[in-house]
């Protein structure tokens, strides 16, 4: 006859994510690559503000590359491969977010050292990527005007989990009566000093700031 | 709808099986027969949904030595530093990081992100062995 006994675990569940992820970010450091993602819900145009972003930092002068996680399409990396920099499709098939071991397989051939920032556009999904660490230093959680003022109550893990939040699609604001002031109060009640903006990248909106957002916090290197 | 909740139920299926592989280790590793009980801590702010999570525990276990085995789930409230109180307090909300006792609003999070397997109750399978 067995005995049923209790033992003590105490095991982080994602420590083989968070460990790997320690060692991409250790891995950026030692390269001199900032790795900047984004996350949002699908359509909320992390696709349209990345092609945008690589399009004006190459222009300007910084190498950038990108990664894209996708369901099942390959569908962004072909956009994305416009703005004439490197890009590589992480298809995930069924699974809901990037994890760091996804990164790291994808990055496996890249000269890192030859890139000044990556960028990694997460799964269209405002759930799951928030209990991942991908070895980012700097996490941006897009917000588009057609969503809705209330995201930030709904989703408060990905607010709280993310850096800076970008609210997009700034043109449509007035047509869907996008209450700004309440989307910027509603990400302060979820994530108190978060540094917010407003874009378009139809109108060109604010994206001068957001660029000059980015290339601070890569200079400052910080890491979160 | 239906994708939404189908992704959302994806994650959890894979954070379970994480939780039932690493149990399942530690079982071996310890000479036990059968887990009959995992004990997991999940804070409020862990991105995990806890019934997604119970359904999919008991999918990751059929099979292995957990099969049939309970989850136990320990809730784990926000705790954030209010720098006003100089002290640690439990958010009644996560959608109003403020202090309950002043309403300063602050971003300092002590706890409640862990997803963390605390203990597990287990079969060995000569227990008296064991002991002795």
């Amino acid at each position: 006859m067995s005995t049923p006994r209790l033992v003590e675990v105490r095991q982080n569940v994602l420590k083989q994510n968070d460990l790997l992820a320690r060692s991409l970010r250790q891995r950026f450091a030692n390269a001199g690559v900032s790795v900047v993602s984004f996350v949002s819900t699908p359509g909320a145009g992390k696709t349209a503000l990345l092609e945008q972003t690589l399009s004006s930092l190459r222009e300007s002068g910084l190498r950038v590359a990108a990664l894209v996680g996708d369901l099942a399409t390959d569908n962004d990396a072909d956009r994305l491969a416009r703005s004439h920099v490197p890009v590589r499709q992480i298809t995930t098939g069924t699974v809901c977010h990037l994890d760091a071991s996804m990164v790291e397989k994808a990055l496996a051939d890249w000269d890192l050292g030859s890139l000044d920032i990556l960028f990694i556009e997460n799964v269209g999904n405002m759930v799951c990527p928030s209990s991942y660490d991908l070895g980012e230093n700097l996490r941006i959680v897009l917000l588009s005007t057609t969503e809705g003022e209330d995201k930030p109550l709904k989703y408060p893990t990905i607010f709280n989990t993310s850096d800076i939040a970008v609210i997009t699609k700034m043109d449509l604001a007035s047509v869907v009566e996008f209450d700004l002031d309440a989307a910027r109060n509603n990400i302060q009640r979820v994530r108190p000093g978060m540094k917010t903006l407003e874009v378009s990248v139809k109108t060109g909106e604010g994206i001068i700031e957001y660029l000059d957002l980015i290339v601070s916090h890569v200079n400052q290197k910080i890491s979160i | 709808m239906f994708a939404e909740k189908l992704h959302n139920q994806m994650h959890e299926l894979s954070i379970a099986m994480s939780m039932v592989e690493m149990a399942t280790e530690e079982s071996q590793r310890l000479g036990a027969e059968r887990v009959t009980a995992l004990h997991l801590k999940v804070g409020l702010l862990s991105g995990v949904v806890k019934d997604a999570l119970i359904f999919s525990y008991e999918v990751a276990c059929a099979g292995t030595p957990l099969e049939g085995s309970k989850l136990i789930i320990e809730d784990v409230p926000v705790k954030v530093y209010c720098p006003r109180c100089s002290s640690e307090k439990e958010l009644d909300s996560i959608q109003l990081f403020a202090c309950p006792a002043c309403g300063e609003l602050t971003p300092e999070v002590l706890e409640g992100r862990e997803l963390q397997v605390v203990a597990m109750e287990i079969e060995e399978k000569h227990a008296e062995a064991l002991i002795a």
